[in-house]
């Protein structure tokens, strides 16, 4: 459910980055459009794509490839300071068994890029 | 001819951008706002209802904004305890958003120098993404959901100031294992402080209240 959200605010952003290049009647075509998820943020694949191709339909992002690359969540250990992913129901640093939290990274929810076709002579 | 475009564009930056403008506006009338996440039925209702019995007896006002899928019920019962609240029927939304805050704050009057309360829809998987204009998160967990929650939805801990630890009268009855919970606390948010409540008897609401004293004034000093 939470994704349906997520793509109707991808779908607002692509089609305004494409207004910005484009006269409303010659608005150049998405190809591609490359989303980084960090795991934490529980955005599943399957979802992703599926109110993408549904909510997309009509927008300038319609007919695009939804390109998503997950980040693996990294903790720090409190001890070594070494970053690790964890294992399930554990926060215990593999080096060195001390205390990890979490850190930014795993958290990501952006769009990186997009591709356009231009028919540019 | 196909070209790449760099955007680096957060998916969920116009939901931050009104958060902060209706954060901003609410700080400058000197107002504090929680936003309290928890699963369904973890006690969400019943610890508000408890911190504002004690924030009203020392003349302390507040208004409570409550999101719920379906049904008005938390805000009646609320009201019947004389507290100032007001529904978001989200109608399916599964978490509350900037928007739906800024629609229903220009529908209800909340006094200078006021607690604002809003108790998000109780899921603990979306709401943890979404900024509503609060100055803190807590997260609400009643040990009858079990040990494990930390590990299970880091995101909800991690974003959160306080973790209010409900039910606590049923630890016994439920196994719950504390120093598990503990250290998945101390895994997703170091820096959050665990404060436990019993909703039946109001039981940790004092010291509740004085955990938010102190956060609160910290926040309105900037």
């Amino acid at each position: 459910m939470h994704e349906a959200s997520a793509i109707e605010a991808v779908v607002k952003i692509v089609s305004e980055e494409v207004a910005k290049r484009g006269a409303p009647d010659a608005l150049p075509r998405v190809t591609r459009v490359r989303l980084v998820v960090g795991e934490t943020t529980g955005h599943m694949e399957d979802s992703l794509r599926f109110y993408f191709a549904s909510l997309g339909r009509g927008t300038p992002a319609e007919g695009a490839q939804l390109e998503v690359r997950y980040v693996k969540p990294q903790l720090r250990c409190t001890s070594c300071q070494k970053l690790f992913e964890r294992k399930r129901f554990s926060f215990e640093c593999p080096h060195c068994g001390g205390q990890g939290v979490m850190t930014k990274i795993g958290s990501e929810f952006y769009i990186d890029s997009i591709e356009v076709e231009e028919d540019k002579p | 001819m196909s070209i790449s475009i760099e955007l680096k564009r957060a998916v969920y930056e116009e939901n931050d951008s009104r958060a902060r403008a209706i954060n901003e506006r609410l700080r400058s009338r000197g107002i504090f706002t929680i936003n309290i996440l928890g699963g369904p039925g973890a006690g969400k209702t019943s610890f508000i209802s408890r911190v504002a019995e004690r924030l009203r007896a020392a003349g302390d006002k507040l208004a409570v904004i409550e999101g719920d899928v379906a049904s008005d019920l938390d805000t009646r019962f609320l009201r019947s305890l004389n507290v100032e609240a007001y529904q978001i029927e989200t109608g399916g939304d599964c978490h509350l958003n900037a928007p739906m805050v800024e629609g229903i704050l220009g529908r209800m009057t909340v006094a200078d120098g006021s607690w604002l309360f809003i108790e998000n829809i109780g899921n603990l998987v979306c709401p943890a993404e979404y900024v509503v204009g609060e100055d803190i998160k807590l997260v609400v967990a009643s040990v009858a959901e079990g040990s494990d929650k930390p590990y299970k939805y880091p995101a909800a801990f991690a974003r959160s100031a306080a973790c209010i630890l409900t039910k606590i009268d049923l630890k016994e009855a439920v196994g719950f294992d504390e120093a598990f919970f503990r250290s998945g606390l101390a895994g997703t948010a170091p820096d959050a402080v665990l404060l436990p409540l019993n909703g039946r008897t109001g039981e940790g609401a004092d010291e509740i209240v004085t955990w938010l004293r102190s956060v609160r004034e910290r926040v309105l000093r900037g």
